[in-house]
Protein backbone atom coordinates (compact mmCIF):
# COMPACT_ATOMS: atom_id res chain seq x y z
CA UNK A 1 0.00 0.00 0.00
CA UNK A 2 2.80 2.41 0.79
CA UNK A 3 4.47 2.01 -2.56
CA UNK A 4 1.16 2.75 -4.25
CA UNK A 5 1.03 6.04 -2.37
CA UNK A 6 4.55 6.77 -3.64
CA UNK A 7 3.36 6.38 -7.22
CA UNK A 8 0.26 8.47 -6.66
CA UNK A 9 2.36 11.29 -5.20
CA UNK A 10 4.70 10.94 -8.18
CA UNK A 11 1.57 11.44 -10.28
CA UNK A 12 0.91 14.72 -8.45
CA UNK A 13 4.51 15.70 -9.15
CA UNK A 14 4.08 14.93 -12.84
CA UNK A 15 0.94 17.09 -12.93
CA UNK A 16 2.87 19.96 -11.36
CA UNK A 17 5.77 19.62 -13.82
CA UNK A 18 3.45 19.30 -16.78
CA UNK A 19 1.30 22.28 -15.82
CA UNK A 20 4.35 24.45 -15.32
CA UNK A 21 5.79 23.46 -18.67
CA UNK A 22 2.43 23.91 -20.40
CA UNK A 23 2.16 27.48 -19.15
CA UNK A 24 5.76 28.52 -19.52
CA UNK A 25 7.04 26.88 -22.70
CA UNK A 26 6.19 28.63 -25.93
CA UNK A 27 6.93 26.07 -28.61
CA UNK A 28 3.72 24.23 -29.41
CA UNK A 29 5.35 20.82 -29.62
CA UNK A 30 6.60 21.24 -26.05
CA UNK A 31 3.07 22.09 -24.98
CA UNK A 32 1.94 18.78 -26.49
CA UNK A 33 4.65 16.99 -24.50
CA UNK A 34 3.54 18.80 -21.34
CA UNK A 35 -0.08 17.81 -21.97
CA UNK A 36 0.97 14.16 -22.26
CA UNK A 37 2.94 14.37 -19.01
CA UNK A 38 -0.12 15.82 -17.23
CA UNK A 39 -2.21 12.92 -18.58
CA UNK A 40 0.33 10.41 -17.29
CA UNK A 41 0.19 12.03 -13.86
CA UNK A 42 -3.59 11.79 -13.76
CA UNK A 43 -3.44 8.15 -14.84
CA UNK A 44 -0.98 7.38 -12.05
CA UNK A 45 -3.37 8.79 -9.46
CA UNK A 46 -6.29 6.84 -10.95
CA UNK A 47 -4.39 3.56 -11.11
CA UNK A 48 -3.21 4.11 -7.57
CA UNK A 49 -6.82 4.57 -6.52
CA UNK A 50 -7.55 1.24 -8.19
CA UNK A 51 -5.01 -0.43 -5.93
CA UNK A 52 -6.73 0.61 -2.72
CA UNK A 53 -9.02 -2.39 -2.77
CA UNK A 54 -8.32 -4.79 0.08
CA UNK A 55 -7.42 -8.20 -1.20
CA UNK A 56 -5.34 -9.22 -4.16
CA UNK A 57 -7.56 -7.99 -6.97
CA UNK A 58 -7.29 -4.35 -7.96
CA UNK A 59 -10.40 -2.37 -8.73
CA UNK A 60 -11.06 -2.84 -12.46
CA UNK A 61 -13.11 0.31 -13.07
CA UNK A 62 -10.34 2.93 -12.64
CA UNK A 63 -8.03 0.69 -14.67
CA UNK A 64 -10.56 0.65 -17.50
CA UNK A 65 -10.83 4.43 -17.24
CA UNK A 66 -7.05 4.81 -17.52
CA UNK A 67 -7.04 2.54 -20.57
CA UNK A 68 -9.69 4.72 -22.18
CA UNK A 69 -7.70 7.79 -21.19
CA UNK A 70 -4.50 6.57 -22.83
CA UNK A 71 -6.27 5.98 -26.12
CA UNK A 72 -7.96 9.38 -26.01
CA UNK A 73 -4.63 11.04 -25.19
CA UNK A 74 -3.05 9.45 -28.26
CA UNK A 75 -5.92 10.64 -30.44
CA UNK A 76 -5.69 14.17 -29.03
CA UNK A 77 -1.92 14.22 -29.50
CA UNK A 78 -2.24 13.16 -33.13
CA UNK A 79 -4.80 15.86 -33.84
CA UNK A 80 -2.73 18.49 -32.02
CA UNK A 81 0.37 17.57 -34.02
CA UNK A 82 -1.55 17.80 -37.28
CA UNK A 83 -2.82 21.24 -36.29
CA UNK A 84 0.69 22.39 -35.40
CA UNK A 85 1.90 21.29 -38.82
CA UNK A 86 -0.99 23.11 -40.48
CA UNK A 87 -0.16 26.25 -38.49
CA UNK A 88 3.45 25.90 -39.56
CA UNK A 89 2.54 25.54 -43.22
CA UNK A 90 0.17 28.49 -43.07
CA UNK A 91 2.23 30.99 -41.08
CA UNK A 92 5.74 29.57 -40.77
CA UNK A 93 5.67 29.76 -36.97
CA UNK A 94 5.35 27.13 -34.28
CA UNK A 95 4.25 29.52 -31.57
CA UNK A 96 0.94 31.16 -31.02
CA UNK A 97 0.57 34.79 -32.07
CA UNK A 98 0.12 36.40 -28.69
CA UNK A 99 3.10 34.64 -27.10
CA UNK A 100 5.51 37.54 -27.06
CA UNK A 101 7.87 38.41 -29.84
CA UNK A 102 9.41 35.81 -31.99
CA UNK B 1 17.31 -9.44 7.00
CA UNK B 2 14.47 -7.07 7.77
CA UNK B 3 15.73 -4.66 5.14
CA UNK B 4 14.67 -7.15 2.47
CA UNK B 5 11.07 -6.24 3.24
CA UNK B 6 11.85 -2.67 2.32
CA UNK B 7 13.35 -3.67 -1.03
CA UNK B 8 10.10 -3.44 -3.05
CA UNK B 9 9.39 -0.04 -1.55
CA UNK B 10 12.92 1.09 -2.39
CA UNK B 11 12.51 -0.10 -5.99
CA UNK B 12 9.21 1.74 -6.27
CA UNK B 13 10.79 4.87 -4.84
CA UNK B 14 13.59 4.66 -7.42
CA UNK B 15 11.03 4.17 -10.21
CA UNK B 16 8.95 7.14 -9.03
CA UNK B 17 12.00 9.40 -8.79
CA UNK B 18 13.12 8.25 -12.25
CA UNK B 19 9.69 9.22 -13.59
CA UNK B 20 9.91 12.69 -12.12
CA UNK B 21 13.49 13.20 -13.27
CA UNK B 22 12.74 12.02 -16.81
CA UNK B 23 9.68 14.26 -17.01
CA UNK B 24 11.64 17.26 -15.81
CA UNK B 25 14.47 16.64 -18.28
CA UNK B 26 12.10 15.98 -21.14
CA UNK B 27 10.16 19.19 -20.54
CA UNK B 28 13.17 21.43 -19.96
CA UNK B 29 15.61 20.11 -22.54
CA UNK B 30 16.59 22.83 -25.02
CA UNK B 31 16.99 20.32 -27.84
CA UNK B 32 13.57 19.22 -29.07
CA UNK B 33 14.75 15.87 -30.39
CA UNK B 34 16.26 15.00 -27.03
CA UNK B 35 13.03 16.06 -25.36
CA UNK B 36 11.01 13.68 -27.52
CA UNK B 37 13.39 10.78 -26.93
CA UNK B 38 13.31 11.37 -23.18
CA UNK B 39 9.53 11.43 -23.40
CA UNK B 40 9.57 8.00 -25.07
CA UNK B 41 11.84 6.76 -22.28
CA UNK B 42 9.35 8.20 -19.77
CA UNK B 43 6.63 6.13 -21.43
CA UNK B 44 8.70 2.96 -21.10
CA UNK B 45 9.46 3.53 -17.39
CA UNK B 46 5.77 4.32 -16.90
CA UNK B 47 5.02 0.88 -18.37
CA UNK B 48 7.20 -0.65 -15.64
CA UNK B 49 5.30 1.37 -13.05
CA UNK B 50 1.98 0.06 -14.32
CA UNK B 51 3.24 -3.49 -13.88
CA UNK B 52 4.27 -2.64 -10.32
CA UNK B 53 0.74 -1.34 -9.76
CA UNK B 54 -0.80 -4.65 -10.92
CA UNK B 55 -2.28 -3.00 -13.99
CA UNK B 56 -0.94 -5.18 -16.78
CA UNK B 57 -3.51 -4.06 -19.37
CA UNK B 58 -2.50 -0.47 -18.80
CA UNK B 59 1.16 -1.47 -19.13
CA UNK B 60 0.48 -3.10 -22.50
CA UNK B 61 -1.46 -0.08 -23.72
CA UNK B 62 1.07 2.42 -22.38
CA UNK B 63 4.06 0.79 -24.03
CA UNK B 64 2.33 0.25 -27.34
CA UNK B 65 0.42 3.53 -27.47
CA UNK B 66 1.98 5.94 -25.03
CA UNK B 67 5.60 5.18 -25.80
CA UNK B 68 5.35 3.57 -29.23
CA UNK B 69 2.69 5.28 -31.30
CA UNK B 70 2.97 8.66 -29.56
CA UNK B 71 6.73 8.53 -29.97
CA UNK B 72 6.41 7.75 -33.67
CA UNK B 73 3.88 10.59 -34.10
CA UNK B 74 6.12 13.07 -32.28
CA UNK B 75 9.22 12.11 -34.25
CA UNK B 76 7.36 12.34 -37.55
CA UNK B 77 5.97 15.75 -36.59
CA UNK B 78 9.44 16.87 -35.51
CA UNK B 79 10.88 15.90 -38.87
CA UNK B 80 8.16 17.86 -40.67
CA UNK B 81 8.65 20.91 -38.45
CA UNK B 82 12.28 21.35 -39.43
CA UNK B 83 13.08 24.84 -40.67
CA UNK B 84 12.97 24.65 -44.41
CA UNK B 85 11.47 21.19 -44.41
CA UNK B 86 8.11 22.54 -45.48
CA UNK B 87 7.17 25.29 -47.90
CA UNK B 88 6.50 27.77 -45.14
CA UNK B 89 6.85 31.54 -44.93
CA UNK B 90 10.51 32.14 -45.65
CA UNK B 91 11.58 35.09 -43.47
CA UNK B 92 10.60 33.60 -40.15
CA UNK B 93 12.08 30.18 -40.78
CA UNK B 94 15.29 31.41 -42.38
CA UNK B 95 15.95 33.82 -39.55
CA UNK B 96 15.32 31.19 -36.94
CA UNK B 97 17.45 28.69 -38.81
CA UNK B 98 20.35 31.13 -38.94
CA UNK B 99 19.92 32.10 -35.33
CA UNK B 100 19.84 28.46 -34.31
CA UNK B 101 23.05 27.65 -36.10
CA UNK B 102 24.74 30.83 -34.88
CA UNK B 103 26.45 31.17 -38.13
CA UNK B 104 26.34 30.49 -41.80
CA UNK B 105 22.91 29.24 -42.90
CA UNK B 106 24.39 27.89 -46.11
CA UNK B 107 26.38 25.14 -44.47
CA UNK B 108 24.12 23.36 -42.07
CA UNK B 109 25.81 20.02 -42.43
CA UNK B 110 28.82 20.34 -40.11
CA UNK B 111 26.67 21.82 -37.37
CA UNK B 112 24.18 18.99 -37.74
CA UNK B 113 26.94 16.41 -37.64
CA UNK B 114 28.38 18.05 -34.57
CA UNK B 115 25.07 17.98 -32.78
CA UNK B 116 24.36 14.40 -33.82
CA UNK B 117 27.79 13.27 -32.69
CA UNK B 118 27.31 14.75 -29.27
CA UNK B 119 23.73 13.58 -28.97
CA UNK B 120 23.15 10.58 -26.83
CA UNK B 121 19.97 9.31 -28.42
CA UNK B 122 20.53 6.16 -30.47
CA UNK B 123 17.40 6.36 -32.59
CA UNK B 124 17.25 9.01 -35.28
CA UNK B 125 14.50 9.29 -37.81
CA UNK B 126 15.46 12.73 -39.08
CA UNK B 127 17.52 15.79 -38.32
CA UNK B 128 17.81 16.95 -34.77
CA UNK B 129 17.49 20.66 -35.05
CA UNK B 130 15.41 22.80 -32.79
CA UNK B 131 14.53 26.37 -33.56
CA UNK B 132 16.00 28.07 -30.52
CA UNK B 133 18.44 25.70 -28.85
CA UNK B 134 20.28 28.48 -27.09
CA UNK B 135 18.93 29.66 -23.82
CA UNK B 136 15.68 28.71 -22.21
CA UNK B 137 14.79 32.38 -21.92
CA UNK B 138 14.16 32.72 -25.64
CA UNK B 139 11.76 29.80 -25.70
CA UNK B 140 9.88 30.38 -22.50
CA UNK B 141 8.06 33.17 -20.76
CA UNK B 142 10.11 35.92 -19.06
CA UNK B 143 11.70 34.93 -15.80
CA UNK B 144 9.45 36.97 -13.54
CA UNK B 145 6.39 35.36 -15.06
CA UNK B 146 7.95 31.94 -14.66
CA UNK B 147 8.50 32.46 -10.95
CA UNK B 148 4.97 33.74 -10.58
CA UNK B 149 3.51 30.73 -12.34
CA UNK B 150 5.61 28.35 -10.26
CA UNK B 151 4.50 30.03 -7.02
CA UNK B 152 0.86 29.98 -8.09
CA UNK B 153 1.00 26.30 -9.05
CA UNK B 154 2.51 25.03 -5.83
CA UNK B 155 -0.47 25.51 -3.45
CA UNK B 156 -2.96 23.62 -5.65
CA UNK B 157 -0.51 20.80 -6.12
CA UNK B 158 0.16 20.60 -2.40
CA UNK B 159 -3.59 20.50 -1.94
CA UNK B 160 -3.86 17.69 -4.48
CA UNK B 161 -1.09 15.82 -2.69
CA UNK B 162 -2.94 16.16 0.61
CA UNK B 163 -6.14 14.88 -0.95
CA UNK B 164 -4.28 11.91 -2.40
CA UNK B 165 -2.68 11.25 0.98
CA UNK B 166 -6.01 11.26 2.75
CA UNK B 167 -7.59 9.03 0.12
CA UNK B 168 -5.12 6.30 0.95
CA UNK B 169 -7.34 4.10 3.04
CA UNK B 170 -8.38 0.63 1.97
CA UNK B 171 -11.60 1.02 0.04
CA UNK B 172 -13.09 -1.68 -2.10
CA UNK B 173 -14.40 0.71 -4.71
CA UNK B 174 -16.41 -1.21 -7.28
CA UNK B 175 -14.43 -4.45 -7.10
CA UNK B 176 -17.15 -6.38 -5.30
CA UNK B 177 -19.88 -5.13 -7.59
CA UNK B 178 -17.94 -6.21 -10.63
CA UNK B 179 -17.02 -9.57 -9.12
CA UNK B 180 -20.64 -10.26 -8.26
CA UNK B 181 -21.87 -9.74 -11.81
CA UNK B 182 -18.83 -11.10 -13.63
CA UNK B 183 -20.57 -14.34 -14.63
CA UNK B 184 -23.25 -12.52 -16.56
CA UNK B 185 -20.79 -10.35 -18.39
CA UNK B 186 -19.67 -12.96 -20.89
CA UNK B 187 -15.96 -12.81 -20.07
CA UNK B 188 -13.94 -13.90 -17.06
CA UNK B 189 -11.48 -11.01 -16.85
CA UNK B 190 -12.83 -8.03 -14.87
CA UNK B 191 -11.20 -5.22 -16.85
CA UNK B 192 -12.52 -6.54 -20.16
CA UNK B 193 -15.94 -6.98 -18.58
CA UNK B 194 -15.91 -3.38 -17.40
CA UNK B 195 -14.66 -2.07 -20.74
CA UNK B 196 -17.00 -3.92 -23.04
CA UNK B 197 -20.02 -4.68 -20.94
CA UNK B 198 -20.51 -2.66 -17.78
CA UNK B 199 -19.03 0.57 -19.16
CA UNK B 200 -19.51 -0.24 -22.80
CA UNK B 201 -20.91 3.23 -23.47
CA UNK B 202 -17.55 4.80 -22.59
CA UNK B 203 -15.76 2.44 -24.95
CA UNK B 204 -18.16 3.20 -27.77
CA UNK B 205 -17.55 6.91 -27.35
CA UNK B 206 -13.81 6.33 -27.11
CA UNK B 207 -13.85 4.60 -30.49
CA UNK B 208 -15.82 7.54 -31.83
CA UNK B 209 -13.22 9.95 -30.42
CA UNK B 210 -10.46 8.08 -32.26
CA UNK B 211 -12.43 8.30 -35.48
CA UNK B 212 -13.12 12.00 -34.94
CA UNK B 213 -9.42 12.67 -34.41
CA UNK B 214 -8.66 10.94 -37.69
CA UNK B 215 -11.35 12.97 -39.47
CA UNK B 216 -9.78 16.10 -38.02
CA UNK B 217 -6.32 15.10 -39.18
CA UNK B 218 -7.62 14.20 -42.63
CA UNK B 219 -9.42 17.48 -42.99
CA UNK B 220 -6.23 19.42 -42.41
CA UNK B 221 -4.05 18.18 -45.22
CA UNK B 222 -3.76 15.67 -48.01
CA UNK B 223 -1.37 12.78 -47.52
CA UNK B 224 2.30 13.68 -47.95
CA UNK B 225 3.63 12.78 -51.34
CA UNK B 226 6.28 10.12 -50.88
CA UNK B 227 9.05 9.46 -53.29
CA UNK B 228 9.34 5.84 -54.32
CA UNK B 229 12.89 5.64 -53.11
CA UNK B 230 14.32 2.25 -52.39
CA UNK B 231 13.68 1.54 -48.71
CA UNK B 232 16.50 0.47 -46.47
CA UNK B 233 17.01 -3.27 -47.08
CA UNK B 234 17.57 -4.03 -43.39
CA UNK B 235 14.35 -2.29 -42.40
CA UNK B 236 12.44 -3.97 -45.22
CA UNK B 237 13.71 -7.38 -44.12
CA UNK B 238 12.84 -6.70 -40.50
CA UNK B 239 9.35 -5.60 -41.40
CA UNK B 240 8.85 -8.72 -43.49
CA UNK B 241 9.73 -10.71 -40.38
CA UNK B 242 7.83 -8.62 -37.85
CA UNK B 243 4.62 -7.59 -39.57
CA UNK B 244 3.05 -11.09 -39.81
CA UNK B 245 4.22 -11.74 -36.25
CA UNK B 246 2.56 -8.56 -35.02
CA UNK B 247 -0.70 -9.51 -36.69
CA UNK B 248 -0.49 -12.87 -34.93
CA UNK B 249 0.21 -11.19 -31.60
CA UNK B 250 -2.73 -8.86 -32.14
CA UNK B 251 -5.05 -11.77 -32.82
CA UNK B 252 -3.76 -13.53 -29.70
CA UNK B 253 -4.28 -10.42 -27.57
CA UNK B 254 -7.87 -10.04 -28.72
CA UNK B 255 -8.64 -13.66 -27.97
CA UNK B 256 -6.90 -13.81 -24.61
CA UNK B 257 -8.55 -10.58 -23.47
CA UNK B 258 -11.54 -12.53 -22.27
CA UNK B 259 -9.59 -14.24 -19.52
CA UNK B 260 -6.28 -12.44 -19.07
CA UNK B 261 -4.80 -9.00 -19.69
CA UNK B 262 -5.40 -8.15 -23.31
CA UNK B 263 -8.31 -7.05 -25.37
CA UNK B 264 -9.23 -4.90 -28.30
CA UNK B 265 -7.19 -1.79 -27.49
CA UNK B 266 -3.92 -3.51 -26.87
CA UNK B 267 -4.39 -5.66 -29.97
CA UNK B 268 -5.40 -2.64 -32.01
CA UNK B 269 -2.33 -0.74 -30.90
CA UNK B 270 -0.07 -3.64 -31.94
CA UNK B 271 -1.79 -3.61 -35.33
CA UNK B 272 -1.28 0.14 -35.56
CA UNK B 273 2.39 -0.29 -34.75
CA UNK B 274 2.62 -2.91 -37.51
CA UNK B 275 1.08 -0.38 -39.87
CA UNK B 276 3.64 2.25 -38.84
CA UNK B 277 6.48 -0.24 -39.36
CA UNK B 278 5.21 -1.17 -42.81
CA UNK B 279 4.85 2.45 -43.74
CA UNK B 280 8.41 3.23 -42.62
CA UNK B 281 9.81 0.32 -44.61
CA UNK B 282 8.29 1.45 -47.84
CA UNK B 283 5.08 -0.53 -48.18
CA UNK B 284 2.28 1.40 -49.85
CA UNK B 285 -1.39 0.62 -49.91
CA UNK B 286 -2.59 0.16 -53.48
CA UNK B 287 -4.66 3.14 -54.69
CA UNK B 288 -7.79 1.04 -55.15
CA UNK B 289 -7.68 -0.03 -51.50
CA UNK B 290 -7.61 3.53 -50.23
CA UNK B 291 -11.14 4.15 -51.38
CA UNK B 292 -14.04 2.44 -49.73
CA UNK B 293 -12.16 -0.59 -48.30
CA UNK B 294 -10.00 1.69 -46.17
CA UNK B 295 -12.96 3.74 -45.04
CA UNK B 296 -14.91 0.61 -44.26
CA UNK B 297 -12.08 -0.68 -42.07
CA UNK B 298 -11.94 2.67 -40.28
CA UNK B 299 -15.60 2.88 -39.34
CA UNK B 300 -16.21 -0.82 -38.74
CA UNK B 301 -15.50 -0.63 -35.00
CA UNK B 302 -17.90 2.18 -34.22
CA UNK B 303 -20.45 0.81 -36.70
CA UNK B 304 -20.56 -2.71 -35.25
CA UNK B 305 -20.58 -1.45 -31.68
CA UNK B 306 -23.36 1.06 -32.33
CA UNK B 307 -25.34 -1.44 -34.37
CA UNK B 308 -25.25 -4.06 -31.64
CA UNK B 309 -25.96 -1.44 -29.00
CA UNK B 310 -29.01 -0.19 -30.84
CA UNK B 311 -30.22 -3.56 -32.08
CA UNK B 312 -30.68 -4.87 -28.55
CA UNK B 313 -33.23 -2.12 -27.99
CA UNK B 314 -35.42 -3.99 -30.44
CA UNK B 315 -35.14 -7.02 -28.19
CA UNK B 316 -36.45 -5.09 -25.23
CA UNK B 317 -33.08 -4.40 -23.57
CA UNK B 318 -31.72 -0.97 -22.67
CA UNK B 319 -29.05 0.58 -24.89
CA UNK B 320 -26.01 -1.70 -25.04
CA UNK B 321 -27.65 -4.21 -22.72
CA UNK B 322 -26.72 -7.55 -24.17
CA UNK B 323 -29.44 -10.20 -23.77
CA UNK B 324 -28.68 -13.05 -21.42
CA UNK B 325 -26.39 -15.63 -23.00
CA UNK B 326 -25.54 -13.38 -25.95
CA UNK B 327 -22.93 -11.34 -24.13
CA UNK B 328 -19.91 -13.41 -25.16
CA UNK B 329 -20.59 -13.48 -28.92
CA UNK B 330 -21.53 -9.81 -28.88
CA UNK B 331 -18.33 -8.86 -27.07
CA UNK B 332 -16.25 -11.01 -29.42
CA UNK B 333 -17.80 -9.42 -32.50
CA UNK B 334 -17.30 -5.94 -31.11
CA UNK B 335 -13.70 -6.65 -30.13
CA UNK B 336 -12.76 -8.03 -33.53
CA UNK B 337 -14.25 -5.09 -35.38
CA UNK B 338 -12.75 -2.64 -32.89
CA UNK B 339 -9.27 -4.16 -33.22
CA UNK B 340 -9.31 -3.76 -36.99
CA UNK B 341 -10.57 -0.21 -36.72
CA UNK B 342 -8.16 0.87 -34.01
CA UNK B 343 -5.19 -0.53 -35.91
CA UNK B 344 -6.23 1.18 -39.12
CA UNK B 345 -6.97 4.48 -37.41
CA UNK B 346 -3.61 4.54 -35.63
CA UNK B 347 -1.70 3.76 -38.82
CA UNK B 348 -3.70 6.42 -40.68
CA UNK B 349 -2.99 8.95 -37.92
CA UNK B 350 0.71 8.28 -38.36
CA UNK B 351 0.54 8.73 -42.13
CA UNK B 352 -1.15 12.00 -41.43
CA UNK B 353 -3.19 13.02 -44.42
CA UNK B 354 -6.18 11.91 -46.38
CA UNK B 355 -5.31 9.49 -49.19
CA UNK C 1 19.45 -24.30 -6.25
CA UNK C 2 17.78 -23.39 -9.51
CA UNK C 3 16.66 -20.15 -7.93
CA UNK C 4 20.16 -19.16 -6.86
CA UNK C 5 21.53 -19.95 -10.33
CA UNK C 6 18.76 -17.82 -11.80
CA UNK C 7 19.57 -14.96 -9.44
CA UNK C 8 23.22 -15.21 -10.45
CA UNK C 9 22.30 -14.98 -14.12
CA UNK C 10 20.02 -12.01 -13.47
CA UNK C 11 22.79 -10.19 -11.64
CA UNK C 12 25.25 -10.94 -14.45
CA UNK C 13 22.74 -9.55 -16.94
CA UNK C 14 22.37 -6.41 -14.84
CA UNK C 15 26.15 -5.98 -14.83
CA UNK C 16 26.24 -6.15 -18.62
CA UNK C 17 23.44 -3.59 -18.84
CA UNK C 18 25.41 -1.32 -16.53
CA UNK C 19 28.43 -1.71 -18.78
CA UNK C 20 26.37 -0.92 -21.85
CA UNK C 21 24.89 2.18 -20.25
CA UNK C 22 28.34 3.33 -19.18
CA UNK C 23 29.48 2.89 -22.76
CA UNK C 24 26.50 4.87 -24.02
CA UNK C 25 27.41 7.75 -21.76
CA UNK C 26 31.15 7.75 -22.17
CA UNK C 27 32.03 6.64 -25.68
CA UNK C 28 33.18 9.36 -28.06
CA UNK C 29 31.02 8.93 -31.17
CA UNK C 30 27.88 7.36 -32.59
CA UNK C 31 29.51 4.21 -33.90
CA UNK C 32 31.19 3.19 -30.66
CA UNK C 33 28.00 3.95 -28.75
CA UNK C 34 26.15 1.61 -31.08
CA UNK C 35 28.64 -1.10 -30.16
CA UNK C 36 27.88 -0.59 -26.49
CA UNK C 37 24.14 -0.59 -27.03
CA UNK C 38 23.73 -3.51 -29.35
CA UNK C 39 26.37 -5.87 -28.01
CA UNK C 40 26.41 -5.32 -24.27
CA UNK C 41 22.70 -4.71 -23.87
CA UNK C 42 21.68 -7.73 -25.92
CA UNK C 43 24.05 -9.98 -24.03
CA UNK C 44 22.72 -8.60 -20.78
CA UNK C 45 19.19 -9.23 -21.95
CA UNK C 46 20.12 -12.77 -22.96
CA UNK C 47 21.47 -13.49 -19.48
CA UNK C 48 18.38 -12.01 -17.85
CA UNK C 49 16.12 -14.06 -20.11
CA UNK C 50 18.11 -17.19 -19.28
CA UNK C 51 17.75 -16.45 -15.58
CA UNK C 52 13.99 -15.92 -15.98
CA UNK C 53 13.64 -19.07 -18.05
CA UNK C 54 14.96 -21.08 -15.12
CA UNK C 55 12.09 -19.74 -13.03
CA UNK C 56 9.42 -20.05 -15.69
CA UNK C 57 6.19 -21.85 -14.93
CA UNK C 58 6.10 -24.00 -18.04
CA UNK C 59 8.09 -24.89 -21.11
CA UNK C 60 5.82 -22.68 -23.20
CA UNK C 61 6.52 -19.66 -21.00
CA UNK C 62 10.28 -20.34 -21.22
CA UNK C 63 10.00 -20.62 -25.00
CA UNK C 64 8.16 -17.29 -25.17
CA UNK C 65 10.92 -15.62 -23.15
CA UNK C 66 13.57 -17.01 -25.52
CA UNK C 67 11.52 -15.77 -28.45
CA UNK C 68 11.41 -12.27 -26.96
CA UNK C 69 15.18 -12.25 -26.80
CA UNK C 70 15.54 -13.42 -30.41
CA UNK C 71 13.10 -10.75 -31.62
CA UNK C 72 15.01 -8.10 -29.73
CA UNK C 73 18.26 -9.28 -31.30
CA UNK C 74 16.77 -8.84 -34.76
CA UNK C 75 15.25 -5.46 -33.94
CA UNK C 76 18.34 -3.99 -32.32
CA UNK C 77 20.61 -5.27 -35.09
CA UNK C 78 18.41 -3.58 -37.67
CA UNK C 79 18.18 -0.40 -35.62
CA UNK C 80 21.95 -0.34 -35.21
CA UNK C 81 22.50 -0.74 -38.93
CA UNK C 82 19.99 2.02 -39.69
CA UNK C 83 21.54 4.48 -37.25
CA UNK C 84 25.05 3.72 -38.49
CA UNK C 85 24.10 4.16 -42.14
CA UNK C 86 22.27 7.42 -41.36
CA UNK C 87 25.32 8.70 -39.48
CA UNK C 88 27.54 7.78 -42.39
CA UNK C 89 25.17 9.55 -44.77
CA UNK C 90 25.42 12.69 -42.64
CA UNK C 91 29.19 12.53 -42.92
CA UNK C 92 29.99 11.75 -39.31
CA UNK C 93 33.52 10.41 -39.22
CA UNK C 94 34.42 7.58 -36.85
CA UNK C 95 36.45 8.69 -33.88
CA UNK C 96 40.14 8.13 -34.38
CA UNK C 97 41.84 8.03 -31.12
Amino acid sequence: MNSVLVFALAGVGLILLGLYALLVQRHLLRKVLAFNVISSGIFLILAGLARRAPGAEPDPVPQAMVLTGIVVAVAATALALAMIQALRTATGRTRLDDDGED
Amino acid sequence: MAWLNLLPLAIDLVLALTLLWLAWRALSSPDLFRAVVLFIALGLVLGLVWVRLDAVDIALAEIALGAGVTGALLLAALAKLQPGATDSAEPASAAEFAAALEGDPDTPRPALAERAATGTAPIALGSTLDERPVGAAAGTAPIALRWLIALLLIPPCIGLGLVVWQLWVPAPGLTDLVAARLDESGVTYPVTAVLLNFRGYDTLLELAVLLLALIGVWSLSPAPHLDDAEPEPALAALSRLLAPLMILVAAYLVWIGAQAPGGAFQAGSVLGAAGVLLRLSGWRLSPRATGWPLRLALVLGVAVFAFIGLAVIGLGQPLLGYPAGWAKPAILAIELAATLSIGTILAALFIGGRP
Amino acid sequence: MLVSLSILLLLAGAVFFLAGTLGLLRFPDVYTRLHALTKADNLGLGLIVLGLMLQADSLAAAGKLLFIWLLLLAASATAGQLVASWAQGKGIKPWRG
